[in-house]
């Protein structure tokens, strides 16, 4: 936490989101099963390291799963989070003054005022519910990554939070700023070690899209069965600004719900949520995004595909609000059930607030494969699994800008082994 | 390989077929040759596409009588995939769209593997395929858009026997010419991979794809039954003058039994 040296209005801001905070936290979220949070402790300390290359070797495979190459040479900026310690930061040479990235404690100490006055705690509120309470409580670190007014990087910027040990709480709050005219491109991986069982991930990301500025976010979810994972994601986008959100899991989970929220203040300003969600064994999955029209000529576009297998339960929620004549979007969300133990819903939901010029649609719908589809394939000599396959791929295979190799082919895996069980 | 096939193509003995409780083929008879050309006529609803249907093995056709051999295998209990396998191809009448399945994809099933790129090339400057390779199969497809994919298809699979199921319907002239050609490069043409001759059954009402596609013999299906064969031509000018009913009767058929 910052030194003394605080303005007034800064210690105050502090002490207005501590008490915030503590009033809420054993508020219950209003979305997914609740959580006891004080069942987990605090992720501990782990040693820094000074290259990717020495993770150890299991982690290096784990990681690798969300698009964390330990080879940065195709990536402009790395962040590893091992339990509580950033254990790696590093800007790659040709971006030094482009992008920093740190971790968020160390940013909150090197530029206190700014950090306060405009980005701590601005788009996600303190007082949401029990989990946000606990990482503004309880913050262990989280990454900070600022990419310079102007700078167009087009390398993707990596960062991984890892947890090693079971039975404890990570509680990260992670900062994205790309300034006006800037652009990034950043893939962020939560992963858990194979031998982790129970725990808890709370995570608040807060991200700021400059005036014509550029954020593609893209995250894979890699967690452990036990595992509860409670992100919450708020995104403030100005004028002629465009954020891309794309969301990829392919585990099984205890239970994750996230809501991320964009705010889409700025004159045409965008937003657009891609996602693709496995849900497997007993997990259960309750997922969305909002789009908050407030810009004038802003727009926002969700996609969603949904593939469900053995005891799953899947939500698939999408909210958007126009809050200004000029505005537009829409929601694409559709399911595939494949067990008849699964659950699926998709709940889109629109409203326009005083706007009576805002267009909002939406496409909702569960459904198998049509047989027809999968006979058309056939005649054509492909075998009945094969021809699942393919249309399932097909299925979740929307178009996602800024997704990693890595992370199609794991897609392409998934796909294969779930068709082959669902015949 | 070849030589060691004595019989015909296909041969379809006394075939009965019902879709759902009620019966539509009520006794075909039919004996392709290797490098023939059949056309099938008959009113709408005769059971024309329930014939084709039947033969690729399409699921709902149930056989109730009868049988079909192809290459002297009886296809009874043959899934799709593994007829078309054995060389039995089709082009649909309304193939289905499949969200997320692109052309592209789809003419490397059929050719099994990946298509060179100058096949591709080939496919593409006799159907004029152009940005539909990438784009969804049959998704907003136009009439003659989805027969130009049909065709493409069927060329990549280069199938011993190819059925096709109204060509021509829903396609303007320019594109008739353009399916016409690739079923003529496809039944007669050099492009050949082995060294057997390729058969066709074409079911057409117009008879306008006959001017691009030499055929052999043509049959009428009516009442559930291959009612009489004879000259394409001559049978499709006798039954737009006179009609199916008359045509049946009339002295320009073979009867068959
Ligand atoms: N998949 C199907 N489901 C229900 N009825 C069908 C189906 N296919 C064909 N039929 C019925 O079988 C009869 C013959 O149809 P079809 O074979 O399409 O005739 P044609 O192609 O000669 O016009 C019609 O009465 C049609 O309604
Ligand atoms: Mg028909």
């Amino acid at each position: 936490m910052p030194d003394t040296q605080l303005s007034p209005g800064a210690i105050a801001r502090l002490e207005e989101i501590r008490i915030a905070a503590e009033s809420a936290i054993d508020k219950q979220a209003a979305l997914g099963p609740d959580v006891d949070i004080t069942r987990f402790k605090t992720v501990s300390e782990q040693q820094k390291i000074e290259t990717l290359e020495s993770l150890q070797k299991q982690v290096k495979e784990t990681v690798i799963h969300s698009g964390f190459m330990a080879d940065e040479s195709d990536r402009s900026a790395s962040y590893f989070q091992m339990d509580r310690t950033p254990i790696y930061e590093r800007v790659q040479k040709a971006f030094d003054d482009a992008i920093e990235i740190t971790s968020t404690e160390d940013a909150l100490r090197l530029w206190p005022e700014e950090m306060i006055e405009k980005y701590w705690w601005r788009a996600v509120m303190p007082d949401k519910d029990k989990y946000t309470a606990l990482v503004a409580l309880h913050q262990t670190e989280g990454y900070f990554i600022r990419v310079k007014a102007g700078r167009k990087v087009e390398k993707p910027i990596q960062a991984c939070l890892f947890v090693s040990e079971s039975n404890v709480s990570q509680n990260v709050h992670n900062i994205i700023i790309v300034e006006d005219g800037a652009e990034a491109n950043v893939i962020t991986g939560c992963n858990v070690h194979v031998d982790v069982k129970e725990g808890l991930h709370a995570g608040i990301s807060e991200f700021y899209v400059g005036k014509g500025a550029k954020l593609t976010f893209t995250m894979v979810h890699n967690w452990a069965a036990d595992f509860s994972v409670r992100p919450r994601t708020g995104v403030v986008v100005d004028d002629d600004g465009v954020y891309i959100n794309n969301y990829v899991l392919l585990t099984p989970v205890k239970s994750i719900q996230a809501f991320p929220v964009a705010k889409l203040v700025g004159k045409r300003s965008t937003a657009v949520f891609n996602s693709i969600v496995y849900g497997l064994k007993d997990s259960i999955i309750d997922l969305g995004s909002e789009a908050q029209l407030i810009g004038e000529g802003s727009r926002s576009e969700a996609v969603a595909r949904t593939v469900s297998m053995d005891q799953s339960t899947v939500y698939s929620r999408g909210r958007l609000i126009g809050r200004t004549n000029d505005c537009k979007a829409h929601l694409d969300c559709r399911g595939i059930v494949q067990s008849a133990e699964s659950t699926q819903w998709a709940i889109p939901d629109l409203a326009s607030e005083g706007a009576p010029g805002a267009e909002l649609s939406h496409e909702a719908a569960i459904s198998p494969i049509a047989a027809e589809e999968i006979y058309y394939l056939m005649t054509r000599g492909l075998p009945k699994d094969e021809a699942v396959s393919m249309i399932t791929r097909g299925f979740v295979n929307i178009d996602i800008p800024g997704l990693p190799d890595v992370l199609r082919k794991q897609i392409d895996k998934a796909i294969e082994e779930t068709s082959k069980e669902a015949m | 390989m070849t030589s060691e096939l004595p019989g015909p193509l296909l041969v379809i003995e006394d075939l009965h077929v019902s879709v759902g409780d009620r019966e539509i083929l009520r006794g075909v008879d039919l004996t392709i040759q290797e490098g023939e050309t059949h056309v099938l006529l008959g009113p709408n609803g005769g059971g024309k596409s329930t014939l084709l249907n039947t033969i690729v093995g399409m699921p709902g056709y149930r056989v109730t009588g009868g049988r079909i051999l192809f290459k002297g295998v009886d296809l009874a209990d043959l899934e799709i995939d593994e007829r078309a396998r054995m060389g039995i191809g089709i082009a649909f009448q309304r193939p289905p769209a499949v969200r997320g399945v692109r052309l592209r994809q789809m003419l490397e099933v059929a050719a099994r593997g990946e298509v060179a790129e100058d096949a591709i090339a080939r496919l593409d400057e006799e159907l004029n395929l152009g940005h539909m390779l990438e784009r969804d199969v049959n998704m907003g497809f136009s009439g003659g858009e989805a027969k130009r994919s049909e065709m493409a298809q069927l060329l990549a699979q280069m199938p011993d026997l190819a059925l096709f199921d109204e060509p021509e319907s829903g396609v303007d002239l320019d594109n008739i010419a353009v399916v016409g050609g690739a079923m003529n490069a496809l039944l007669k043409g050099e492009a050949r991979i082995s060294e057997r001759t390729r058969a066709g059954l074409i079911i057409t009402h117009t008879g306008h794809i006959l001017e691009f596609v030499n055929a052999d013999v043509a049959h009428v299906l009516y009442s559930g039954r291959l009612a009489c064969k004879g000259n394409p031509l001559d049978l499709i000018e006798e039954i737009s003058s006179h009609g199916y009913d008359a045509c049946v009767e009339c002295k320009l058929c073979q009867t068959l039994s």
